[in-house]
């Protein structure tokens, strides 16, 4: 028995992990929720928004590198990453001018506007891989840790030690200072607050003067941005692959329905919601039961419900879940 | 007459491309392109019942061709008895209490008025099934997979003709469209888009690590074939006499004789079910899924109950991939579930089926064909393309060797290319629906 320790395993191997990665997949979220809200299709080539703009935010950081400009014990990344956020925005930009735009005047089916986004997915997928290549890319620098398990271990003298990656600590602090910016955006300018009338009525807000086309390129570049940020915090935590970013398009398209699709709160909440079910779900509990349970009760097996290959299958689940007890999400969403 | 003429010109037209790359290439490749381009009609063909009748978008193509897959190796591979006799049964025994916990909890939930202690009830049921269902179901996994792991290390199969599982994977991939439509179905379209993308992956992550279903990723291989084997021609001296008369070395005809077998089987498939499809399309079963597709709220005044054609559409289509992904694993005597991919297995069926023209089952056949074979050619036509441009370069400029490295990617964005083309200039595909 033994609370402390179970609770310090407990937040070294879910806690602080899930937060992170809760984060990141927010932020996607985030991207998927806006154009769902604005433009009213599901972007199926958002995961790979989120690899264009972490590729050119890892080329600009090579680029620095090379130069031997860096920023001390912060990954180099975070310079670079304004850069990666501009060529993101041109290229949603580009994509909207030359793909999207002509279906939209048409007033063309939202299912139309998915299977465009297929077509944008393919095209995005090869050029990433065109230019970058398939393979993974490390691009993390800097120091590795804020706190390791060793240090934190010889500070409280405690038996478990907690690990604070520093592309953890980034990822929080990133998310927390775009999501506050973002709640700023939509609750206190103009601009924000014509992009949630365009949401909640197209009609009513075209007939109050608002310009369509200043909403739609507003929401791209916000987007953009998202995308970058999310693809970048996901690529420092754990590694650039394009073919993982494709496949994140899963637990970021469940996090905004779980949410509510078209709710930016429901994002947030529905990110984390799924990032703590795919981390609890595939951890080995045998180290925090053994510290909590008495000694003959300690468990031989891993206690590991799933295996993490499994992952996929827990955001899965959750979001059938939702959708057979609550279809519009947890924060009502839209319904299209 | 002159739809049919365009028809025939369209399907003459990829018939001479693939006529063509015989002639450049070689005759094998040519028949690679065919029966591959036979299997992709198939899946065509099922994707265009889901999307093309009914509009249903399922982009879990992948999922029902993989379980395709596991059924050929299911049904062809001769059983490991050792396995069984290790904890084969105990297997079977932790399923069978898996899904009598859920019968369990699912009776509780339709018994019991909802409460607090009905929720109490089923979360009790679920919890305690599931560790116990682990302590049955681990010690048996363990078990087999310990059975000589390099050579076997799972069940086996039944040891059946290989043809049988192209209807048994139809009935696999029913079943798990069946789950999958029950739950998604009736919500709205993008929620079945991504239940039937989650359903994919998660069929992939099973066949990648159940090693006691289907070996995971060391992969099944030698799966027994319904032709001839190569080796087994080459000796045989009525064949090498044949084959020499006709011109041909022993080795290119043998392989060429077993392409040609695989295709006539290939054929009758796709022959088969596009007549059936075409019937289904002009009966007023099709007449109705197509109503509910134009106008679902109509259609229900009319009192036709849409989720459940959605329902037996959906099960229809995917069955269809499952029997494609059957096939498709017979061709290739494996089963390796690493290369399951969803741009390739899942997207790119989607262009196949729009750029052919969705709802037009013809149409299904000849993207399935076309854009099959841009997927093969696209790549040695890129690697000819970057040599072109980059010819001037020298031999070790870093942006010539990387164009020249990178020019495999180039199908996925000439797919992309192709796909937004035709919905753009041509949106109802090539053989658009009457």
């Amino acid at each position: 028995m033994d609370f402390l320790n179970a609770i310090v395993a407990l937040s070294n191997f879910v806690l602080v992990p899930a937060i992170a990665y809760g984060s990141q997949l927010a932020l996607g979220a985030l991207g998927v929720t806006l154009i769902y809200g604005i433009l009213r299709f599901s972007n199926f080539a958002h995961g790979d928004t989120m690899a264009f703009g972490t590729m050119v935010t890892i080329l600009m950081t090579w680029w620095l590198q090379s130069m031997g400009v860096s920023l001390g014990p912060l990954p180099t990344a975070l310079l670079a990453l304004p850069v990666g956020i501009v060529g993101c925005m041109a290229l949603v930009l580009i994509t909207d001018r030359v793909v999207y735009r002509f279906y939209r005047e048409q007033r063309a089916k939202p299912v139309i506007l998915v299977i465009v986004s297929i077509g944008v997915m393919f095209i995005l997928n090869g050029l990433v891989r065109f230019i970058i290549g398939p393979g993974d890319q490390r691009f993390a620098d800097g120091e590795r840790f804020i706190i390791t398990a060793f240090d934190f271990r010889k500070m409280t003298g405690l038996q478990e030690g907690l690990a604070l990656k520093t592309t953890q600590g980034i990822t929080l602090v990133t998310a927390v200072i775009v999501v506050a910016l973002l709640f700023w955006f939509l609750n206190h300018t103009r601009a924000g607050k014509s992009m949630r009338a365009y949401s909640d009525n197209e009609d009513l807000a075209l007939l109050s003067g608002i310009n369509p086309d200043r909403v739609v390129m507003i929401t791209w570049l916000i987007v953009g941005a998202l995308a970058t940020v999310a693809g970048v915090l996901y690529g420092l935590d754990k590694s650039f692959k394009p073919f993982t970013y494709l496949q994140l398009l899963l637990p970021v398209f469940a996090s905004a329905i779980v949410g509510g699709l078209g709710n930016p709160l429901g994002a947030i909440a529905g990110g984390f919601v799924i990032a703590f079910s795919e981390v609890m779900v595939t951890y080995a509990w045998k180290k925090v039961l053994g510290h909590l349970l008495p000694e003959s009760l300690e468990p031989s097996g891993l206690v590991q419900l799933l295996s993490t290959d499994y992952k996929f299958a827990v955001s899965f689940v959750i979001l059938l879940i939702v959708l057979l007890f609550r279809p519009t999400g947890l924060f009502r969403g839209k319904a299209v | 007459m002159n739809e049919t003429l365009r028809n025939v010109f369209l399907f003459a037209f990829v018939a001479g491309l693939i006529v063509l790359s015989g002639v450049m290439q070689s005759w094998n490749t040519a028949m690679v392109i065919v029966n591959m381009g036979l299997v992709s009609a198939v899946m065509s063909l099922g994707l265009n019942l889901q999307w093309g009748f009914a509009g249903l978008f399922n982009v879990g193509v992948m999922g029902f061709t993989a379980l395709g897959g596991l059924a050929t190796v299911l049904v062809a591979m001769p059983p490991v008895t050792e396995a069984w006799a290790a904890g084969g049964w105990r297997i079977m025994l932790g399923l069978l209490f898996g899904a009598a916990v859920i019968a369990a909890a699912a009776v509780v939930r339709y018994r019991m008025r909802p409460s607090r202690r009905r929720a109490a009830a089923m979360v009790t049921i679920l919890v305690v099934g599931f560790f116990v269902y682990r302590w049955i179901f681990d010690a048996g996994v363990q078990a087999v997979e310990a059975v000589d792991p390099a050579k076997t290390g799972y069940l086996g199969g039944l040891g059946l003709p290989v043809v049988l599982a192209w209807p048994v994977g139809g009935l696999l991939a029913a079943g798990a469209a069946w789950i999958i439509g029950k739950a998604a179905l009736g919500l709205r379209s993008d929620y079945l888009a991504i239940a039937t993308l989650g359903i994919a992956e998660i069929i992939i992550a099973v066949l990648k690590n159940e090693d006691w279903l289907s070996r995971g990723v060391k992969n099944v291989t030698g799966i027994p074939r319904p032709v001839p084997y190569e080796i087994d021609l080459q000796s045989d001296p009525g064949f090498v006499a044949k084959a020499e008369a006709m011109g041909f070395d022993p080795v290119t005809a043998s392989s060429l004789f077993v392409k040609v077998i695989y295709a006539g089987f290939f054929a009758a498939v796709v022959a088969a079910l596009l007549v059936l499809a075409q019937l289904a399309l002009k009966s007023p079963w099709g007449r109705m899924l197509r109503a509910i597709r134009d106008n679902e709220v109509a259609a229900e005044a009319m009192g036709k109950d849409v989720t459940r054609r959605h329902l037996q559409v959906f099960i229809l289509g995917s069955a269809v991939c499952g029997m494609a992904g059957a096939m498709m694993t017979t061709l290739d005597s494996a089963l390796i579930p690493t290369t399951y991919q969803p741009l390739r297995y899942t997207f790119l069926i989607w262009v196949m089926v729009i750029v052919g023209g969705s709802g037009n089952n013809l149409g299904a056949v000849l993207g399935g064909f076309l854009v099959w074979f841009l997927w093969v050619q696209v790549e040695p036509m890129g690697q000819w393309f970057m040599a072109t441009i980059t010819a001037p370069m020298a031999e070790d400029n870093a942006l010539r060797v990387h164009l020249l490295e990178s020019a495999a990617h180039m199908r996925l964005l000439t797919m992309g290319v192709v796909l937004l083309v035709v919905l753009r200039f041509s949106p109802r595909g090539l053989i658009p629906e009457k």
